[in-house]
C-alpha cells in the first residue's frame, strides 16, 4: 500500500494534522516531543486507500536523540520504497517559523522522494504580521505548497486534492552552508514581516521564564494543579461514583450474594468476604466487588481529573517553561530540565512517562530518568489508593508519603549522577508560544486516556483480585510470608501477611494497596507499606516497557536499585516514626 | 582560549543583560553543539535577544526570529554575541 509520511520539526502540529487526515486519535500537546513513536492510520487519496504515518518531529535528518532516530529510520525506509510504492512525504511546516523549518524541507528534497509542503498554523501568521507568498515559495521549492490549520481543518480539502501533485525535485546534495544560503534567498523573496510591538500575551510569556517571577508562578501552578486534581477527583467519587455504586450496584450484588448462599468457593471468588453481613468494597476482595470498585470508583475519578489538568498544562505550552525553571535542580540528579515532562507524565501512568524519556539525549539520562520514575513517581491509580487508605487520617500521613518519595527521588538521583560514568547533556529546548487549550481537543484527549486506562487496567485488576483469592486458597501466601518474615516484620515492622500485597504489587499497585485494608494496620504501618509498595518493584506494564526501552541488563540494574532502596527507606521509616 | 576573547566588543551570551540584543558572531564550541544550535536557527549573523537567564548558572532563554529557545548555561557561554549599542 502507498504510504504517506508526515514529517516536520517538533511541535509544528503533525499529530493534530494526522488526526485530521485519518480520524485516528493521537495525543497532541503544545511542546516539542509529544510524539516519540510513530502511529499509523489510513485515508483515501483519489479513491485509493493509503497508509498515513505520524512520524516524531525532527529538526534535521541527522538525529540527536532516540525520537529523532525513529524519524530518520522511517524516512529512510520510505525513501527506499518511494519509487515502487508511490510513497509521499507531507512536510508539515510551521508557517510562523519558515526559515528554521525550511532546513528540513531542503534536506528532504535532496533525498529524491516526492514531497508536498503544508504551511501549518497558517492562522497564526496573520496575528503575527507574517506574510508569505505561497506561489513564490512553491515556485522556488518546485513542489506544491498548501496553507493549512490542522486544529480547524482549514486547507485540508486542497491539500488532499494536491497530494498526487507531490513532486520529486531534482536537487543535488548540498552542504549545510549552501542550504542556509538558499533558505536566506527563499525567505527574502517569499516572506515579508510587519514590525510588531510586544503584545501583553508575549510579556506574560517572558514573565513565566524569568526566574524572579517564574519560580513563584511555578509554585502557584503546582499548588493549583494539585488542589484542582483533588477537588475534581474527590467530587467525582463523593457525588457521582459512590452514590452510583451504593444505589444501583450494591443491591444487585447483595442479591447475587444471597443466591450464592453467602459463602463458599464461588462466593469467595466473586463477592469475597462479607464484613458484618455487608459488602465492603475495599475489604471484601471479590472479583465483582473490589475488582470492579477499585478501578472504576476509586481510581478512574482521579485518572480523569489528573489528565484534565495535565492536558490543560500540556496544551497551554507551560511545560517547556517549567523545564527551564527546573533545569538547575535536575542537573544535580544527572538530568536536564526537559526530564520534568516524562516525570509529570509518570504521575498519570509510569508507562507513557518512561516512553517520553526518548526525548532525552543520552542512554545515561534515559536510565536515570526511567529508574527515578519507576521508584519515586507514583501513578494516578496508586495515588488514588494511597489517598483512599490514608486520607481518613488527615493530610499529614499522605503528605509524608509524598515527601519520602520525593526525597528518595532526589537523593537517589544525586547518587546515580555521582556513580554513573558520563555527564548530563545540556538543555536545548524550543519554547512554544502560549495557546489557549482547544477545549474539544482537550476533552477528546482526557476521554482517550481514560479509555486507555480502563482497557489496560481493568483486566489486570480483575486478574490480580482472582490471583489473590486463588493464592490465599492454595496457601502460597503463607509460605512466602514465613519465608520473608525477617525482612517484612523485622526490618519494615509490617505484619508478615503484608508481603502478599507486595507480591501482588507486581500486577497492579492499586490492588496491592487495597490488600492493606483488611489487615488492620496502624497509620505508621500504612505509611511504610505505601512507601515500600510504591518503590519496591515496577508493576508488570512498567516492567515490560522498561525492558523494551532500556534493555534487560539495565532493567535488572534498575530493579536491584529499587529493591535495595525500598528496604532501606522502609526500615529507616520504621525506626524513625 | 577562543578566538573572540581578545575583542571587548564580543561577549558570550551568558554575560549579556536580559532584554539586550545583538548579532551572533560565532559559536566557540564543538561541532555537535554548533549543529544543534544551528538547527534551531541560532547561527552566525542572526539577530538574537536574551529574554532571561536563570540564577546559579541556569539556562538562558533567547529569541531568534520567531523562535524562542532555552539553552543550558555551558552551551550558552559558547555563543559569542556582538551586542547592539
Amino acid at each position: 500500500m502507498r504510504k504517506i509520511l508526515l514529517m516536520g520539526n517538533p511541535n509544528v502540529g503533525k499529530s493534530a494534522f494526522f488526526s485530521r487526515l485519518t480520524g485516528v486519535h493521537v495525543i497532541t500537546s503544545n511542546y516539542p516531543g509529544t510524539t516519540v513513536e510513530f502511529t499509523r492510520g489510513h485515508m483515501l487519496v483519489a479513491g485509493q486507500k493509503a497508509e498515513v504515518i505520524d512520524v516524531p518531529g525532527t529538526y534535521t535528518l541527522e538525529p540527536t536523540c532516540k525520537a529523532e532516530e525513529v524519524a530518520c529510520e522511517m524516512f529512510k525506509e520510505a525513501a527506499r520504497e518511494a519509487i515502487k510504492e508511490g510513497d509521499v512525504i507531507i512536510n508539515v511546516v510551521d508557517a510562523t517559523n519558515l526559515e528554521r523549518n525550511l532546513y528540513l524541507t531542503l534536506e528532504l528534497m535532496e533525498k529524491k522522494v516526492p514531497v508536498i509542503v503544508a504551511l501549518n498554523m497558517w492562522d497564526d501568521t496573520k496575528h503575527r504580521g507574517i506574510h508569505i507568498n505561497v506561489e513564490k515559495l512553491s515556485e522556488w521549492l518546485g513542489v506544491p505548497v498548501v496553507p493549512t490549520v490542522a486544529v480547524t481543518g482549514e486547507g485540508f480539502a486542497k491539500l488532499i486534492a494536491e497530494i498526487h501533485k507531490a513532486r520529486t525535485p531534482k536537487v543535488r546534495h548540498h552542504t549545510r552552508q549552501e542550504r542556509w544560503e538558499d533558505i536566506g534567498k527563499i525567505v527574502k523573496e517569499a516572506q515579508w514581516i510587519e514590525h510588531r510591538h510586544h503584545t501583553i500575551w508575549e510579556r506574560i510569556q517572558d514573565l513565566t521564564v524569568k526566574p524572579r517571577t517564574g519560580l513563584p508562578i511555578a509554585a502557584l501552578v503546582a499548588y493549583l494543579a494539585f488542589k484542582v486534581i483533588r477537588f475534581i477527583g474527590e467530587g467525582l467519587i463523593g457525588f457521582v461514583f459512590e452514590p452510583l455504586f451504593e444505589n444501583f450496584y450494591t443491591p444487585l450484588i447483595m442479591k447475587l450474594s444471597l443466591l450464592l448462599g453467602s459463602a463458599g468457593f464461588w462466593h469467595d471468588v466473586l463477592i469475597g468476604k462479607l464484613i458484618g453481613g455487608e459488602i465492603d468494597y475495599m475489604q471484601s476482595f471479590g472479583l465483582l466487588t473490589t475488582g470492579i470498585f477499585v478501578p472504576i470508583a476509586a481510581v478512574l475519578p482521579y485518572v480523569l481529573s489528573f489528565y484534565l489538568v495535565l492536558g490543560a498544562l500540556e496544551d497551554s505550552g507551560y511545560l517547556p517553561r517549567l523545564a527551564v525553571l527546573m533545569d538547575n535542580l535536575l542537573h544535580h540528579i544527572g538530568l536536564h530540565g526537559f526530564a520534568i515532562v516524562p516525570t509529570l507524565l509518570g504521575f498519570g501512568c509510569n508507562v507513557p512517562g518512561i516512553l517520553a524519556t526518548r526525548m532525552l539525549e543520552s542512554r545515561r539520562e534515559r536510565f536515570i530518568a526511567s529508574t527515578l520514575i519507576s521508584i519515586g513517581v507514583p501513578c494516578a491509580a496508586l495515588q488514588a489508593m494511597i489517598i483512599g487508605v490514608l486520607g481518613k487520617y488527615g493530610g499529614g500521613p499522605v503528605a509524608l508519603v509524598y515527601a519520602v518519595l520525593f526525597l528518595t527521588w532526589v537523593v537517589l538521583g544525586f547518587i546515580l549522577n555521582g556513580v554513573l560514568p558520563g555527564f548530563s547533556p545540556e538543555l536545548l529546548l524550543e519554547i512554544p508560544p502560549y495557546r489557549f487549550p482547544p477545549l474539544r481537543i482537550l476533552a477528546r484527549k482526557v476521554w482517550w486516556r481514560a479509555k486507555g486506562f480502563l482497557r489496560e487496567a481493568l483486566p489486570i485488576v480483575l486478574m490480580g483480585v482472582l490471583v489473590v483469592n486463588l493464592l490465599y486458597i492454595v496457601g502460597v501466601f503463607d509460605f512466602i510470608a514465613n519465608l520473608t518474615a525477617p525482612v517484612v516484620t523485622g526490618l519494615l515492622g509490617l505484619p508478615q501477611e503484608a508481603v502478599a500485597a507486595i507480591v501482588i504489587g507486581f500486577l497492579r499497585k492499586d490492588v496491592a494497596v487495597g490488600m492493606f485494608a483488611p489487615l488492620d494496620l496502624t497509620v505508621k504501618q500504612l505509611i511504610i507499606g505505601c512507601v515500600v509498595l510504591s518503590m519496591f518493584f515496577p508493576c508488570i506494564a512498567t516492567f515490560m516497557v522498561l525492558i523494551r526501552e532500556i534493555g534487560w541488563r539495565d532493567m535488572l540494574k534498575a530493579a536491584g536499585i529499587m529493591i535495595i532502596t525500598s528496604i532501606l527507606v522502609g526500615s529507616l521509616l520504621n525506626f524513625l516514626l | 582560549m577562543n578566538m573572540y576573547s581578545e575583542s571587548d566588543k564580543i561577549v558570550p551570551l551568558t554575560q549579556m543583560q536580559s532584554g539586550q540584543s545583538g548579532v551572533v558572531a560565532g559559536i566557540a564550541g564543538g561541532f555537535g553543539a554548533a549543529r544543534r544550535l544551528e538547527n534551531m536557527g541560532i547561527r552566525p549573523g542572526k539577530k538574537i535577544t536574551k529574554v532571561s537567564g536563570m540564577f546559579l548558572r541556569g539556562p538562558v532563554t533567547v529569541q531568534v526570529g520567531h523562535t524562542q529557545a532555552s539553552i543550558g548555561f555551558g552551551m550558552a557561554s559558547k555563543i559569542m554575541v556582538e551586542p547592539r549599542k
